[in-house]
């Protein structure tokens, strides 16, 4: 599986990642190169293989719902970027219709 | 008899040494923090160091001891690898992105540590998120290797690996995805233990595959590892991914015989790809193990070759999905003046991560795209039971697995930074160990045109203290483990 230039930035996009065009080109051989070195599992017949996603085969835990944190909302507004009135502040996402 | 420098003895000489009041943990943490300023600005192996909280803890720890409620543990300094969120302190992972980053909270093995009583020398650099085996990608600049400045110290722990060989702390906590601990323990001619899946908890160490992270000590001695992981092990409700399984005391076992063990050497480990004068030395090792009482009898895991293929499919893929939280809105790194929120996304991801972690969100975003699923993760998903199966199906006639940590000693600064799976392949003994979620642990074996190598010891599920057995058993008739790099004696 070859990647293409429009591809990387098509992944590049899916993944919200900027690339500088000047790049493109050295991500589409290193990821063409990773994919032609991890198809190699096609060479198996897992036709009769069940999956496994935890090493030990644990089921995921859930916990009881249940309140166990306190509020630190101001201790994890610490953090960010931008902030005021304890909200996170980004770029305007509704446009104006002119 | 004269006593060693601090800085070469092992956590029961100085815990010993404490309870004893031979020193005090002030004395013993500034110490290290002599060291740090005196040799770190060419390890590089502490991205912050926490002079101030590690003094006040020290002064803490001493009251305790004076008023005899201390622990095996209480006093020794500690450093912990920058991927463990410390309450109050910078925790960057390596990473631009989170070089602002003030965790809000502690990890839960951080406050095991803080419990237990040890002293945070620093944060230990690594490659970024845990991606790399050299710490070449790091933020900070690359670790060097104690035992010769021109090589990487491995990686992704690095730092934790570089500090402990150079004395700069005497015990360090990794992290190991896919040999992350092992592989530099190796390199650095120390000991590193990743315990089975789920064995520490997780809580408050930054994600970077799920499914296969695991935390550990990187020590001297297995002795220390063992001790270390006494007070760390267990049960966790904040990680849902964490283990019920009992905790035994694993000093108990430590000087239990090793007579009759069935050491299983994977044929598929000792191939032409393992350097030859390295091979050498691992088969003096084993004669050592031999000489001990245990047996030694080939065994085959024949889906090796698959093992980096499917790791690198399922853990990008995890790593796609576990570093999308990055986004420049609630913590971490903002790009300047974002035209829309997309462009906030997308320069904040692109200037906040390097290289290396920008490829593996990509093939991981690939692969889990629409169309995709199928055909690469659980296809790979599928090849991690049959992995997985080889070991279970090893085991039913050997105790334990012993073979290589990795096939080189440490290359040299910048050999592999420009071919990604020239460095992938350098974890090729560690990572299948990951896909199985088996504790393994490598011990230094010996040199290599002066350079450590290191033994890999691979167990069942939950079998650290058989681990930490055979560990401890080849260091009492070795010594490999007490070398110290020239420079840093």
């Amino acid at each position: 599986m070859s990647i293409k230039l429009e591809d990387v930035v098509k992944i590049a996009h899916l993944a919200r990642l900027s690339l500088p065009e000047s790049t493109l080109e050295q991500y589409a051989g290193q990821l063409s190169n990773i994919l032609a070195m991890v198809e190699k599992v096609n060479e198996l017949d897992t036709e009769q293989v069940e999956p496994l996603a935890n090493p030990l085969d644990n089921i995921q835990r859930l916990r009881k719902d249940e309140v166990t944190e306190t509020d630190q909302h101001n201790a994890f507004m610490q953090n960010a970027p931008a902030s005021e009135a304890g909200v996170f502040l980004v770029p305007k996402v509704i446009e104006t219709i002119e | 008899m004269s006593q060693s420098p601090l800085h070469q003895q092992t956590l029961s000489q100085l815990a010993s040494g404490l309870h004893k009041k031979s020193f005090s943990s002030v004395e013993l943490t500034s110490h290290f923090l002599d060291r740090i300023k005196q040799y770190d600005n060419q390890l590089n192996s502490y991205i912050t160091v926490c002079d101030k909280t590690a003094l006040a803890q020290a002064k803490a720890a001493d009251e305790r001891l004076a008023q005899g409620n201390a622990g095996p543990l209480t006093g020794i300094p500690i450093g912990q690898k920058d991927i463990f969120c410390t309450q109050g302190i910078k925790t960057s992972c390596g990473s631009k992105m989170l070089d602002n980053f003030i965790a809000p909270y502690s990890a839960t093995l951080i406050e095991k540590c803080d419990t237990a009583g040890m002293v945070m020398l620093g944060k230990l650099n690594m490659d970024e998120f845990a991606m790399g085996s050299s710490t070449e990608n790091s933020f900070y600049g690359p670790s060097k290797n104690p035992w010769d400045e021109n090589t990487v110290p491995g990686g992704s722990s690095g730092g934790s690996a570089a500090a402990v060989a150079g004395g700069l702390c005497p015990i360090a906590t990794g992290t190991d995805t896919g040999g992350s601990i092992r592989q530099p323990a190796s390199f650095c001619g120390i000991t590193g233990l990743k315990p089975t899946y789920g064995r520490i908890s997780r809580y408050g160490m930054i994600a970077f595959a799920s499914s296969f992270d695991q935390a550990g000590p990187m020590t001297r001695t297995a002795e220390d590892a063992a001790l270390f992981l006494n007070a760390v092990a267990g049960f966790d409700p904040k990680d849902s991914t964490s283990c019920e399984e009992p905790v035994p005391d694993y000093t108990q076992t430590l000087n239990d015989s090793i007579e009759g063990l069935t050491l299983g050497l994977p044929k598929e480990y000792f191939t032409d790809d393992l350097d030859s004068s390295i091979a050498t030395t691992l088969n003096d090792a084993i004669e050592a193990l031999k000489k001990l009482g245990a047996k030694v009898k080939e065994v085959s895991l024949p889906h090796t070759d698959y093992a980096v293929p499917t790791y690198y499919i399922l853990a990008l893929a995890e790593c796609s999905s576990n570093l999308s939280r990055y986004d420049g809105v609630r913590f971490g790194y903002r790009c300047e003046n974002p035209k829309n929120l997309t462009d906030l996304y997308e320069r904040s991801r692109g200037e906040g991560f390097a290289d290396e972690v920008k490829r593996r969100i990509m093939l991981g975003t690939y692969t889990l795209s629409a169309g995709y699923y199928d055909a690469y993760y659980l296809k790979a998903q599928k090849v991690r039971r049959l992995i997985a199966q080889d070991f279970h199906k090893a085991f039913a006639d050997v105790d334990m697995l012993v073979c290589p940590t990795s096939p080189t000693t440490a290359f040299g600064l910048g050999e592999k930074t420009s071919d990604p799976i020239s460095m992938y392949l350098s974890d090729i003994y560690t990572i299948a160990v990951n896909l199985a979620g088996l504790p393994g642990m490598s011990i230094p074996a010996g040199f290599v045109n002066e350079k450590p190598i290191g033994l890999q010891l691979i167990g069942q599920h939950f079998q650290e203290s058989k681990l930490l057995n055979v560990g401890h058993q080849f260091q009492t008739v070795t010594d490999w483990h007490s070398n110290m790099p020239a420079n840093y004696r």
